[in-house]
């Protein structure tokens, strides 16, 4: 009785409606045309139809304007902020891929007509031509292939052990306040930021001590990059570990199953997609690195070497940075096409691995639900 | 395969906290016993001290004694790991592993543990568990399919086919069908009465009815107030806790007065 009466003393409630105004449904593509094609006209007439940058972003903020405003008025607030939002979102996503496909877009345009077998399978070499009587570089880099190859695969046996082995004792060994796993948790923590070349350095340091000064080779490099590597894969297996349900462990055990056997054939087994992700991870961050490389294995630029204990061995990334800083002052084309093609070389090797893994860890996926 | 539990003065701490004070009780073979009270009592960090699983639990300990067949669980040298091979235990939510068929979670704790059986031998484990566990029918033809692709009741079954493969003496379970429909329930609670011909089995539940439908003998655990230790009560036979009962507290329990 009182809701009456206070009901009664209220001015008429507006009629509750469950329909609102909405806008047609290819809407947005259409206001987005409308305010590129605004942002157009508006460079157009201050006669800089070049400045692509610019007229994207002008185009962006009049679409994310024109929508609010369009949908404020045909359909209402809470419509308006979803469609604003929603807008928003989209245009971060394109504002942050655009320097991925651009940058895959250079490499690929200025590469791919580089990467022939000849290119791959070959050291860079000199060869006469009869022709003309001079001498021309003929790129290859079939040696920097190896390189990265032998020193990423030597980093990643040390690290990818030390790394699973350090995170099972911190998620299954130690207990949540020892002093030693606080210790490892924070160095790990410090260890992920550390600047590439550091890691460099603290290895030619390393085998100056160790072998003597100015010591150049891919194992030296390699230990440089287990230091940016044992700490990725650390926290990347971590991180898989914890995911693994405790009743599961639970239930081994109520098995008579021992802790080792439990971790071993129940959580690293259930875990193992990813933590073939996170070595995966882990290796891409480190295939790419040059600094490191070429401080701790120097640069070569024509001997093949496959042994990592002695002498100068190149990378990819390494090949890549010096002949597009330092190109041959005879043929610098020679030598751009190179540092283009390395580094697409490189991307297709990483795309190549990442796939491999991606085989692994499907194939080892916890068997789905049906 | 059926042996009697004995628990003696058993006290049961989480780091410096009593969870659970001076249970002294015995379980006998070929029979159910139910362990019942409000949630926080104890009874599950009791049921889990029978196989020494609560020391999965950083800073769990006991002291007192839990003997089986005459072996304190507590005892110098005693290998937690031994222990659970012979006292298996069902888990609150079916944990079946999610990497593993059928057929392998029924075999996992002979495969998790690398011990050697023939083909033959497995299958006919495989089996022998799965028609002790009333799943056979339902699964004969899907042994190979994951055992997460079973029905919630039919992954309890699952585990329970998987506890008994190793052939334990006790299977302790800690509310196994609190997680399942009635209709899984209903067929959980016959396998128990079934299973109770060749095991001991000691089982928690919140459901006092099913604890009357399955038990022949009922535990009652209370606490006094939070921060203060569970203790058990009183335990009897079933039938007697049911319907007279000697303490107050679990007449009222019981009766739904309060819990």
């Amino acid at each position: 009785m009182m809701t009456a009466d206070v009901q009664a003393n209220q001015p008429p409630a507006p009629a509750r409606t469950l329909t609102t105004g909405r806008l047609p449904r290819l809407i947005d593509v259409w206001v987005a045309l409308g305010a590129l094609v605004a942002a157009a006209l508006v460079f157009a007439g201050f006669g800089h139809l070049d400045y692509v940058a610019g007229w994207l972003a002008l185009g962006a903020v009049l679409y994310l304007v024109a929508i609010g405003i369009l949908a404020s008025i045909v359909e209402g607030r809470r419509w308006a902020t979803d469609r604003f939002v929603r807008s928003l979102v989209i245009v971060a996503f394109l504002l942050a891929i655009i320097p991925l496909v651009s940058t895959l877009w250079t490499v690929v345009e200025h590469g791919i007509t580089t990467l022939t077998p000849q290119f791959i399978f070959n050291p860079e070499k000199t060869q006469f031509d009869r022709t003309t009587f001079k001498t021309v570089l003929v790129a290859g880099v079939w040696p920097a292939i190896v390189g990265t190859l032998i020193i990423t695969g030597i980093a990643a046996l040390i690290s990818i052990p030390i790394g699973l082995l350090a995170a099972v004792w911190l998620t299954e060994y130690a207990q949540p306040n020892h002093p030693v796993r606080k210790i490892v948790t924070f160095l790990v923590d410090v260890m992920t930021g550390i600047p590439s070349i550091v890691a460099g350095l603290f290895a030619f340091a390393l085998f100056s001590l160790l072998v003597g000064p100015g010591t150049f080779n891919g194992l030296s490099a390699a230990i440089a990059l287990c230091v940016l590597m044992i700490p990725t894969m650390v926290r990347a297996s971590e991180e898989m570990i914890k995911l693994v349900p405790l009743e599961l462990r639970e239930a081994a055990y109520a098995l008579g199953v021992s802790k080792w056997r439990t971790i071993v054939k129940v959580v690293l087994r259930t875990s193992v997609a990813g933590l073939v992700t996170g070595a995966m991870l882990a290796i891409a961050r480190v295939i790419g690195e040059t600094a490191p490389i070429y401080i701790a294995a120097g640069y070569t630029r024509t001997a093949f070497n496959a042994d990592p204990l002695h002498g100068a061995m190149s990378t990819l990334a390494v090949v890549s940075f010096r002949n597009y800083v330092d190109p041959d002052p005879t043929q610098p084309a020679v030598t751009q096409a190179e540092a283009w093609g390395s580094a697409l070389l490189l991307i297709i090797i990483v795309v190549i691995l990442n796939l491999i893994a991606r085989l692994v860890a499907a194939r080892f996926a916890p068997k789905a639900r049906r | 395969m059926s042996k009697r539990i004995q628990a003696v003065d058993l006290n049961v701490y989480y780091g410096d906290f009593l969870a659970v004070k001076d249970v002294t009780m015995t379980m006998e073979p070929r029979s159910v016993t139910a362990l019942i009270g409000p949630s926080g009592c104890g009874k599950s960090t009791f049921l889990r001290t029978l196989n020494r699983m609560h020391e999965v639990i950083p800073g769990a300990h006991v002291e007192g004694e839990v003997i089986i067949d005459g072996n304190n669980l507590y005892g110098p040298g005693v290998d937690p790991v031994l222990v659970r091979r012979q006292v298996g235990m069902v888990f609150q939510r079916p944990n079946p592993f999610p990497t593993m068929s059928i057929r392998d979670n029924v075999l996992a704790g002979i495969r998790l543990n690398d011990r050697k059986m023939s083909k033959s031998d497995g299958e006919a484990l495989v089996e022998k568990s799965l028609k002790h566990a009333n799943l056979w029918k339902e699964v004969k033809d899907r042994l190979d399919k994951p055992g997460a692709s079973l029905s919630g009741g039919q992954q309890q079954r699952l585990c329970i086919a998987r506890a008994i493969a190793v052939a334990p003496d006790v299977v302790l379970m800690d509310e196994p069908c609190s997680a399942l429909d009635p209709i899984s329930t209903l067929a959980i609670e016959d396998l128990i009465e079934e299973l109770k011909q060749d095991y001991t089995i000691v089982i928690v539940t919140h459901n006092m009815q099913q604890a009357s439908r399955v038990s022949d003998k009922t535990a009652f655990f209370n606490i006094a107030g939070a921060g203060e230790p569970g203790k058990l009560i009183e335990y009897d036979d079933t039938t007697t806790i049911f319907s007279r009962p000697s303490v107050q507290a679990t007449e009222d329990y019981v009766s739904g007065k309060f819990g």
